[in-house]
């Protein structure tokens, strides 16, 4: 009854195409986009944008980035949070070099460095799949992070091996460095998220989309049917990377300020990872519902106490959040092992038929 | 039973609640601590936390504050991680923060600059970014007592004293791969052509940090005169057995005061006799200050720490940060003319240290550690350390206070502060004179 579609036909192919075929959709999405473009920027603190928002979009774009990989064509990969790292370190170079060119350019132009590295550890994934391919993945994650150590022209001969955003404006804007506003920022970052989002989203339901999932799906069959595993899955691998190195290039330019190797360790690839599953396989809205859950939660579960006016020494707190977080990833996977994605779906279902299931 | 426990607990919660409520409600003095009492580091974390928060809890019993303002602190776990570490400064800022301590290199570097803008001055005592000792160019930033290079230094001048001097010798550089470990190098290798002795480097990566063998394997080989070590975490303990086990001569081993705790030669015990590491503030439970601390904070139970820990070389530590701290607020006040300070009065306040030897004894820390004078030039202070030597069971202190090659150090920090400073137009520097 609340999501009731009576009423709404579609009189053409177009119509019955669209990726949100139902207007109810239709209008949530322009509310959301409402909210974050509107409502946030002008009513959201500093701490909430900085330390809630900004995170959120960027390990969002991230996990969509693994999704198109792991949860679209099947292949597991355990370096996301290096080719973060390739994004981010492109990025660092690129601003250095060309201190005149638009910072926002160059963010979204270092993702192609990821993609590029991403392909070529992606080449074995046409020989091996499964835990196999995992291992290779791991050994990028490891490399890399050798390569952020020991090439010290990626980190300028910086002594201390870190990373620091310089300032850096846009039409006078600052929109980099400690100077700028975290409402700007903001603005950038989701930006990019929803144009990027959107890109995904008609990558996936197109040609490429459908080749990567019959790769998926079963590969030989794919190839029968004359999808050619060499391109699907290499282009899977660019794409994947290519989104992972923009999340990676923003999180240190719009979010972190600086960065040693250490934001980019392989727990960072098994946290986006987690939030894939988490969110679900295969789901573009996944992506963001498991970033929320992943990142948004431990935040808000660590400022609960001190909002109730109890007086928790810290660590407790950081061991119950622990607990608990850990509690619900279980109890999520157990009622739904395809995700948050899943339920919000079975949700959807249920308000539709609401009051009279059958 | 566990129904009455949770009710008296969430009861006296809500009557402490209530008793801070007013305090807060009027002028204070905010301190924000970032603290790690979990994750890999919580070993040396929870002592340093401990020993920081005790010190001002202590100021606010025994003397009701600084200046009649009572002190506010509030912990911000950052578990050693630059990201939560960034939550946590962006959580505590807007509520009056004088000063960070953020206990991390990494989260240091993140906080350096945002310091100038925010206008919250940043003091990372004896890590961090060595070239902020240069006041001219890092307004903000504070790191006396010494930096890790006046500390190298200081190692390096002792080792010339022993065995007939450094000359011709060869001397292994155990770290931590990463930028901490790695700060001190430059340094290193421009002392080994001045002074003429050899540096072989073993780098430990972070994943490495349990499992050495190979890298003593490595020392063995080299057989290098003397051993120094920048070490952190479980790397310390792991890297003392290793020595050990390839029997390499323990007093010639010497870590910097990162590692140099009893949580590091404890799991050693009797194999880690004679192991030297350098300190800034001496260990031990007979200063006046510390006997405060036990009776006005530790004994009524308001201490987060074990009994047995007070004392420790990183409790101590944590607390010497708070006193510099409140030594700090104290001449901010005095200079501002009135109590209730600013993040700015801070960093004049901070710029004005004079940590006098009488000064120490009145504070009841006579010997405690070597005096600190800040400079509108000088945020590092070139402060002079001292030697530690393990016995088996507790640290004892060796050597006396051995100064830092300063006007060496001082022009390698230099070079250091222009290049960070030279690819970003809009840093803001002070002029000195």
């Amino acid at each position: 009854m609340i999501y009731r579609e009576t009423g709404q036909f579609k009189t053409n192919y177009k119509a019955d195409n669209s990726i949100f075929p139902i207007l109810q959709d239709r209008i949530a999405i322009i509310f959301y986009l409402f909210v974050a473009f509107i409502v946030i920027p002008a009513f959201g603190s500093d701490f909430f944008i900085n330390s809630m928002m900004i995170p959120f979009l960027i390990f969002a774009l991230a996990a969509i980035g693994l999704n198109i990989l792991t949860g679209f064509t099947g292949q597991i990969s355990l370096g996301t949070g290096a080719f973060m790292g390739v994004g981010a370190y492109s990025c660092y170079k690129l601003v250095t070099i060309f201190p005149d060119t638009n910072v926002i350019f160059l963010i979204v132009i270092s993702g192609f460095f990821s993609a590029a590295i991403g392909m070529v550890f992606g080449l074995p994934s046409l020989r091996i799949k499964g835990f196999y391919l995992v291992v290779t993945t791991l050994a990028a994650q490891f490399f890399l992070e050798w390569c952020f150590i020991r090439i010290e022209w990626l980190y300028n001969y910086n002594t201390s091996g870190a990373i620091e955003v310089p300032r850096r404006e846009v039409f006078n804007v600052i929109v980099t460095g400690p100077e700028a506003a975290a409402v700007t920022q903001y603005l950038v970052v989701l930006s990019i998220v929803v144009a990027m989002t959107w890109i995904a989203s008609n990558l996936i339901h197109g040609r490429i989309g459908r080749s990567w999932m019959m790769i998926r799906d079963m590969d030989i069959a794919a190839e029968l049917m004359g999808v050619r595993p060499l391109y699907a899955k290499l282009s899977a691998f660019a794409v994947s990377s290519f989104y992972a190195g923009v999340a990676g290039a923003m999180m240190v330019f719009m979010w972190l300020g600086a960065a040693e190797v250490e934001s980019f360790d392989v727990n960072h690839s098994f946290l986006i990872l987690f939030m894939v599953i988490i969110g679900g396989l295969g789901s573009i809205k996944g992506s963001f519902l498991g970033a929320a859950f992943i990142w948004m939660l431990p935040v808000v579960l660590r400022a609960f106490p001190k909002a109730l006016g109890l007086d928790v020494p810290v660590a407790t707190v950081e061991h119950v959040n622990f607990m608990i977080i850990g509690g619900l990833i279980i109890f999520f996977l157990i009622i739904e092992p395809n995700g948050l994605a899943r339920i919000w779906a079975l949700l959807k279902q249920k308000l539709r038929v609401w009051p009279f299931p059958y | 039973m566990f129904k009455k426990v949770t009710t008296g607990a969430v009861a006296l919660a809500i009557v402490s609640t209530l008793q801070i409520a007013p305090v807060s409600a009027q002028e204070t003095l905010y301190v924000p601590l970032l603290t790690y009492r979990t994750g890999p580091f919580a070993g040396g974390g929870i002592p340093i936390a401990n020993g920081s928060a005790d010190y001002y809890a202590m100021l606010n019993e025994r003397d009701g504050g600084i200046g009649g303002l009572k002190i506010v602190t509030e912990e911000c776990e950052t578990s050693y991680n630059s990201q939560k570490g960034v939550e946590c400064y962006e959580a505590t800022k807007g509520n009056g923060a004088l000063v960070y301590n953020p206990y991390s290199t990494g989260i240091t570097l993140q906080l350096i600059p945002k310091a100038p803008v925010d206008e919250i001055p940043v003091l990372s005592m004896g890590y961090g970014l060595s070239a902020v000792a240069v006041g001219e160019k890092f307004p903000w930033t504070f790191n006396y007592p010494a930096s890790y290079w006046d500390q190298m230094s200081s190692i390096i001048s002792f080792i010339d004293t022993q065995d007939g001097g450094i000359k011709g010798k060869k001397v292994g550089f155990i770290y931590l791969d990463v930028g901490y470990g790695k700060e001190p190098i430059p340094l290193l290798e421009s002392l080994s052509e001045s002074m003429g002795f050899e540096v072989v480097k073993f780098p430990v990566a972070g994943k490495e940090m349990q499992t050495q063998s190979s890298h003593w394997l490595n020392v063995r080989k080299e057989n290098p005169d003397w051993m120094i070590m920048w070490g952190w975490g479980a790397m310390n303990p792991t890297a003392i057995k290793e020595a050990a086990k390839i029997k390499y001569p323990m007093d010639h081993f010497i870590g910097n005061w990162w590692s140099g705790a009893d949580v590091d030669l404890k799991p050693a015990g009797e194999a880690g006799k004679g192991y030297r590491s350098a300190n800034m503030a001496a260990s031990g439970t007979h200063f006046q200050a510390l006997q405060d601390v036990i009776k006005y904070v530790v004994e009524p139970g308001n201490s987060q720490a074990d009994p047995d820990t007070v004392g420790s070389v990183l409790y101590n530590r944590g607390l010497y940060n708070s006193v510099v701290v409140a030594e700090a607020i104290r001449t901010a006040q005095e200079i501002a003319g009135h109590a209730n300070i600013t993040g700015a009065e801070m960093r004049a306040g901070l710029e004005a240290l004079d940590l006098t030897a009488e000064r120490l004894a009145e504070l009841g820390l006579a010997d405690f550690t070597a005096p600190i004078k800040a400079t509108c030039e000088n945020h590092g202070s070139g402060g002079s350390i001292f030697m530690q030597q393990w016995d088996g069971s507790k640290w004892v202190r060796t050597s006396d206070l051995i100064a830092p090659m300063t006007d060496l150090v001082r022009a390698e920090l230099e070079a250091a502060a222009d290049q960070y400073v030279s690819d970003k137009p809009n840093w803001k520097t002070q002029s000195c004179n």
